[in-house]
This record gives C-alpha cells, sequence and structure tokens, in this order.
C-alpha cells in the first residue's frame, strides 16, 4: 500500500503547478457553458463526465452557434477519440474490478496520461489516479464556480496562461528524448499533426499523430 | 428534454465508453509483447503532437504568436534541468511578455 500512496503523492505533486491553468479553464467553460443554454447542473455534469477541455469546448461552441445536437455530440466524440488509443495503452496499469477499472479510465485526460507514463511503454496506476483525481476536482470545481462567476477571465490569455499546457508537455517529453526512435516518433508525431490541422476537423490531427508511434514496428 | 441537455447525456456517455474501453476490456493485462515497442513512441509522437497543435495552431489554421515565446522559454527550461513549475511559470511569463509588447 505504500507504494501505491507514494505514487498517488507523485502524481498529485506532478499535475500540481497546472492547477491554476486548469481552474481558469474550468471558470471560463462554466461561463461559456451557461451562456450557451446549458443549465448550471448540465455544465458541472458535463466536465464530470466528457472530462476534457477541448471536446467540451467544442460541443458548446456548436450549441451556441445553433447548431444540432449531433453536430456538438460528433465534435466532442472526434476530439475525444485518441482517448480510445490512450485508455487501451494504460489499460495494463489498471487494475481491479470492472466498476473500479471503469472509473478510473474516466481520469485518463492528456496531462494525467502524460503524468502517469513511466516510459518504457509502461504507465503506473497510482500516479493515474493521483494527478487524475486531483485535475478531475479542480476542473469540476472550477466549472460550478464558472457557471455563477460570469466571465472572471476574459483576459486570461494576457497572464500566458495558455502557454502553460504546452510547457508540461515539454517538461513530461523531455526525458524521453533520448532514444533516436523517439526523437524521429516525435518529430513525426508534429509534423503529422501540423500537417492534418487545416484539412480535418478538430481532433482529427492528433489522433493521426498517435499513427507516428507505429514506426515502433520498424525502429529499434 | 432540451438540446443542451441531450448533448451532455450523448457526449458524457460516449466519451465515458471511449475512455473505458481499453480498461474495461484488458485491464491489468499486459498487452502482448510485440505492442511495446509500439506503446514506448505513442508518449513521444502525442507529446509532440499536443505541444505543437497547443502552440502553432488557432482553430483549423496554422499561426505563430507569443505561445511560441512560451515554447522557446520551456525548452530552454527543460534544457537547463530546471524545475518543472519554474519551467510551467517561464513559459506564461515569456507569453504574456511578448503579447503585451506586440499589442
Amino acid at each position: 500500500m505504500r507504494n501505491i500512496s507514494l505514487d498517488y503523492q507523485a502524481g498529485s505533486r506532478a499535475v500540481a503547478p497546472l492547477a491554476p491553468a486548469v481552474g481558469v479553464l474550468g471558470i471560463l467553460f462554466g461561463y461559456l457553458a451557461t451562456a450557451a443554454g446549458l443549465t448550471p447542473a448540465a455544465a458541472i455534469l458535463m466536465s464530470a463526465t466528457t472530462f476534457a477541455g477541448s471536446a467540451q469546448f467544442a460541443a458548446i461552441a456548436v450549441l451556441g452557434a445553433g447548431g444540432t445536437v449531433v453536430a456538438a455530440v460528433a465534435a466532442a466524440t472526434l476530439l475525444n477519440a485518441r482517448y480510445l488509443v490512450l485508455g487501451l495503452s494504460v489499460a495494463p496499469a489498471i487494475k481491479g474490478c470492472w466498476p473500479k477499472r471503469l472509473l478510473l479510465a474516466q481520469l485518463v485526460v492528456d496531462e494525467t496520461w502524460a503524468i502517469a507514463y513511466t516510459g518504457g511503454g509502461r504507465f503506473n496506476g497510482g500516479r493515474l489516479f493521483g494527478a487524475g483525481s486531483v485535475l478531475f476536482l479542480v476542473h469540476v470545481g472550477s466549472t460550478a464556480i464558472g457557471t455563477v462567476s460570469g466571465n472572471l477571465f476574459a483576459d486570461a490569455a494576457a497572464f500566458g496562461l495558455d502557454a502553460a499546457f504546452p510547457a508540461l508537455f515539454v517538461v513530461l517529453l523531455w526525458p524521453h528524448l533520448m532514444a533516436r526512435s523517439a526523437v524521429i516518433a516525435a518529430a513525426a508525431g508534429a509534423t503529422i499533426a501540423l500537417g492534418l490541422t487545416p484539412f480535418t476537423p478538430p481532433g482529427i490531427p492528433i489522433l493521426g499523430a498517435a499513427a507516428a508511434c507505429l514506426l515502433g514496428l520498424r525502429l529499434r | 428534454m432540451t438540446r443542451a441537455w441531450l448533448t451532455v447525456l450523448l457526449a458524457g456517455t460516449i466519451t465515458i465508453m471511449i475512455k473505458g474501453a481499453g480498461p474495461l476490456l484488458l485491464g491489468g493485462r499486459l498487452l502482448p509483447s510485440r505492442a511495446l515497442p509500439v506503446l514506448r513512441l505513442l508518449a513521444p509522437s502525442l507529446f509532440a503532437a499536443l505541444i505543437v497543435s497547443q502552440v502553432f495552431t488557432h482553430g483549423e489554421r496554422l499561426a505563430l504568436d507569443a505561445r511560441a515565446a512560451g515554447l522557446i522559454a520551456a525548452v530552454a527550461g527543460a534544457a537547463h534541468g530546471a524545475r518543472p513549475f519554474l519551467i510551467l511559470l517561464g513559459a506564461c511569463a515569456a507569453t504574456a511578455v511578448f503579447r503585451f509588447v506586440m499589442a
């Protein structure tokens, strides 16, 4: 048990610097969701179940612009499609009875998945739980605040908070760039993502970039 | 049921199934050893894709703006072994300053 609680702490510590930026995004989502016609309860439920910023913002943007339910759900689904791949990759680290596995799987978002990664294609369930539960609470809590606070952070960009997310991925990517194959995969992933961006709906570029890992079948 | 509620319930249910599929079907089991070299490259390729998407795109367009200054700061920090918290802070500060100067 000791190791699990140490892993939990390591995960929650790793995600802590991101908490302010996640909180600002949550408040912004809560505000925009109510502006797009969601009740506060619906906005909070969406943060708890769809739990992935980009998919939530995309869905309410479609709704707010008068789009159909099908279009809004499709936008969210495309953006979250990559979690099928991420879910498969962390599966070996998620143990226990099926309700527990299903719940822990919901804590997988880009940031927590990245923090749970321990290298060599392996993941740590305790770190995922630690990072995921902190992020989940901040995300859902800040959404709730946003539904009643109004637009507190119209100018979040002025503080450069949007730079926090890519910076975290730089921090997490860096130690894994030792192997030549990893550098090639990173370059291929970045190229695919930027190359697809102008031509495909949101969500597809990241999903396509994941295919760069198939280089692993050839590279050693 | 309103459009908003329908969207929330459908998007939530679909996401829960997408995220849960892998861990439900093969939770705790080891993936075949052939999958390991592929998985080993999944993290670098996805990390890099997320970074460039968050820095160099705006909607469905490519963009070059103050976020690039934040990325440069983050890479410099990581290369010098700075603490993660300082790297995030430096990236935000660089982006904010650059944005302020350019505005």
